[in-house]
């Protein structure tokens, strides 16, 4: 059960000689909810980039079920079960709530409606507002399309880029629900937070990021616990 | 919820447009053999040229709208189909005469021709030979421009916005420059036109006499250029026109979702390119002669006008502004090119009437815009009369001196009034006449407009007796 599902080898991603992330190592396991936590610039976002395709990486690798996916294009990775959301939620504004969910399965050839009405029973408000224009959705129905359009590719992985980014409280604990919901269904989460109280308390494994280096690890409950994550992240 | 039945309507829909689209096909035969094209050669200029415009038009807001790439290499596209269908299709005995100035041509060979060969010359065999042919020659033409279009789509593609305007507006003019180098005259003819090839005028048929029987020149680009917008339309409604428009909404989250952004940019623009190439040929065979200076950097200006009119993103909006533009340019406004005189009293107050309307109607819109926005300013109003009374003025004393000659009609006003025109249809569509909505849409929010009106009219007339009601009221209190 607790075979892992991705792993990152001395992953480096560089910006026209900027290195963002100067050689990480992390493993996530099947099933399992791991958090990367750092401050602003610590290259959380760079690693989820690269891990998708969307950046290369200048060197390291990453293999995802035993392949090394490090060179693959962002449809094959996605092909292979990888999906990621995208950080400031991105969707389709112009678009209908339900023309979004159906891009998020674009390269499936078989039947989404299972998966769609998965998706709108997580997220009842999706459904109410699926011929509404994406763009003409609130703040956290946004971040649930951004959700429900990354498990429309019934992704192995699902990677979210900073899901509580400008939401108040409230639906931020909406939001962490639905993580752990859909995890109990069997999806691996890797998940990067600014809100590190937050990531470390769904989080089964937590990595804590420093300008391109990990500089700690451990279990979410032992981060929580950990006085310099207290004193540079939870603010007690 | 209604919105849960909108799959079905949309399916209704396309029935409808599908008829739709028959019934203007029908109505363009019975127009053309009612109407005698002699007389009426205007209307069925526009009517042609429209069609051709129409479909070159859509296929540009496949990528412009539908993409979000900023393509102006329209010309450039359709002077490629119109040189391929040309050289394709011009008869071998006629060469000789076409490329007098450079000894004949490279290419004997004419499609039609051998097509009407294999076929027999004349009667049905002919008439076969010749819609086949004629069909072929314009595939042909597609696929040249779509083969151009994947070459330079590698590199070019990679630039976004402005630079790929530039780059395709860039490659359009060499194209142009190509096809009038003397060094191809054999093939191209140069800077000379290519005509005597098979036109819209070929497809009437004729009786043994060489009597026209049934006309169906007009029919004909409609038909193909509506069965064109119909694949285009398929294609924008399927899985793979959504993704382009997940590209044009937002390219890094489409990329996360798995769309390969390369290839299916360039898949659209070479499908765009295909069928701008197709409307070159049929453009070739409206003008019936190719000549590469008529593509110009003009030519995609007024293609662009009448997409970002129409709507970028609105397949009707395109077709509706295509129509619209063409007939205002080359015959609505022909009148205003050529100077009259009001000689009978009873015309001489008829333009008085007009241009007092248009002053009332310009000052009613105003005033109307200003109240619905709120605004406290007037000076827009104020300009808006003071021009208004200064135009009517005017106007009544040349038209009560009599035997006056109407003022500024002369060659070239027309242009400025349809430039007028445009800036104001801009000014007050923001988003082009339909947005990126399609016709059902727009048909229905006209229909909904004119309810509201009439609701705001009686609920204006209710809170009047509202408020009298209150006063009496009131009265009554103290």
């Amino acid at each position: 059960m607790s075979d892992t599902i991705l792993s990152i080898k001395d992953l480096k991603v560089s910006y026209g000689g900027i290195e963002a992330v100067k050689g990480i190592s992390f493993d996530v396991k099947r099933g399992e909810i791991v958090t990367l936590i750092g401050a602003n610039g610590a290259g959380k976002s760079s690693t989820l980039r690269s891990i998708a395709g969307l950046v290369r990486p200048s060197g390291g690798s990453i293999t995802f079920e035993g392949e090394d996916i490090t060179n693959a294009d962002p449809t094959g990775i996605v092909k292979r079960g990888i999906t990621l959301v995208p950080e400031g939620r991105r969707i389709f504004a112009d678009l209908t709530v339900l023309e979004n969910l159906k891009i998020g399965a674009y390269l499936r050839r078989d039947d989404i409606k299972e998966d769609l009405e998965w998706v709108y029973s997580l997220f009842p408000r999706l459904k109410e507002r699926s011929w509404q224009a994406g763009g003409t959705l609130s703040g956290g129905e946004q971040q649930m399309l951004a959700v429900g359009r990354a498990l429309m590719s019934r992704p192995k992985l699902i990677m979210m880029d900073e899901p509580s980014l400008g939401l108040a409280p409230i639906v931020v604990r909406g939001i962490f629900d639905i993580i752990r919901e859909i995890n109990q269904r069997g999806t691996t989460i890797l998940l990067i937070e600014q809100n590190a109280n937050m990531a470390l308390q769904t989080a089964n494994t937590g990595y804590v990021l420093e300008t391109g280096r990990i500089t700690l690890s451990g279990s979410g409950g032992e981060l929580l616990k950990n006085e310099a994550v207290q004193a540079a992240y939870l603010g007690t | 919820m209604p919105a849960v039945t909108l799959e079905k309507k949309s399916k209704k829909g396309a029935v409808a447009a599908f008829i739709g689209v028959l019934v203007i096909l029908a109505g363009v035969i019975v127009l053309e053999n009612t109407l005698d094209p002699n007389r009426n050669l205007i209307v069925f200029t526009a009517l042609k040229k429209g069609a051709v415009y129409a479909l070159v038009a859509v296929s540009m807001n496949l990528l412009n709208g539908f993409t979000g790439l900023f393509s102006l290499g329209q010309a450039g596209f359709m002077l490629l189909g119109g040189y391929t269908y040309a050289i394709l299709t011009i008869p071998s005995a006629e060469r000789e005469g076409v490329y007098y100035m450079y000894d004949g041509s490279a290419i004997n060979f004419s499609i039609t021709e051998s097509l009407q060969n294999l076929f027999g010359g004349g009667g049905v065999g002919g008439a076969v030979g010749l819609v086949l042919g004629v069909l072929i020659a314009i595939i042909i033409a597609g696929l040249v421009a779509a083969l151009i279009a994947w070459l330079i789509g590698l590199p070019v593609l990679k630039l976004k916005s402005d630079y790929l305007a530039i780059a395709t507006l860039g490659f359009a003019e060499i194209i142009r420059a190509v096809f009038q180098w003397p060094n191809l005259g054999r093939i191209t003819n140069g800077a000379n036109a290519l005509n005597r090839f098979p036109t819209l005028t070929d497809f009437n048929i004729t009786n043994a006499d060489g009597q026209v029987v049934l006309r169906l020149s007009t029919f004909v680009v409609f038909a193909i250029a509506g069965l064109c917008i119909f694949l285009i339309v398929l294609l924008i409604n399927s899985s793979y026109g959504r993704a382009l428009k997940a590209i044009r909404e937002d390219e890094i989250a489409a990329e996360a979702m798995g769309i390969n952004l390369a290839k299916h940019k360039r898949l659209s623009f070479i499908i765009s390119s295909f069928f701008t190439g197709v409307g070159g040929a049929l453009f070739a065979m409206y003008v019936n002669q190719v000549q590469a200076k008529t593509f110009n950097s003009a030519m995609t200006y007024e293609l662009l006008l009448i997409v970002v009119l129409g709507g970028m993103g609105s397949v009707s909006g395109s077709v509706v502004a295509a129509f619209l533009y063409v007939a205002s340019s080359e015959w609505w406004l022909r009148f205003l090119d050529n100077t009259a005189t009001f000689s009978g009293a009873t015309s001489r107050w008829i333009f008085i009437a007009v241009i007092a309307a248009l002053a009332v109607g310009l000052t009613a819109l105003l005033l109307w815009k200003r109240r619905k926005n709120g605004a406290k300013k007037f000076s827009e109003l104020w300009t808006a009369c003071i021009v208004g009374a200064v135009v009517l003025v005017w106007d009544i004393y040349y038209a009560a001196t009599g035997g006056m000659e109407v003022p500024f009609l002369r060659s070239g006003f027309r242009m400025v009034v349809f430039s007028v025109i445009i800036m104001v249809v801009v000014l007050f569509f923001r988003k082009g006449l339909f947005g990126d909505r399609e016709l059902p849409y727009v048909v229905k929010s006209i229909g909904s407009f004119f309810k509201r009106i009439f609701r705001a009219g009686n609920a204006a007339a209710a809170a009047a007796k509202a408020v009298k009601a209150e006063g009496k009221e009131g009265g009554a209190n103290e």
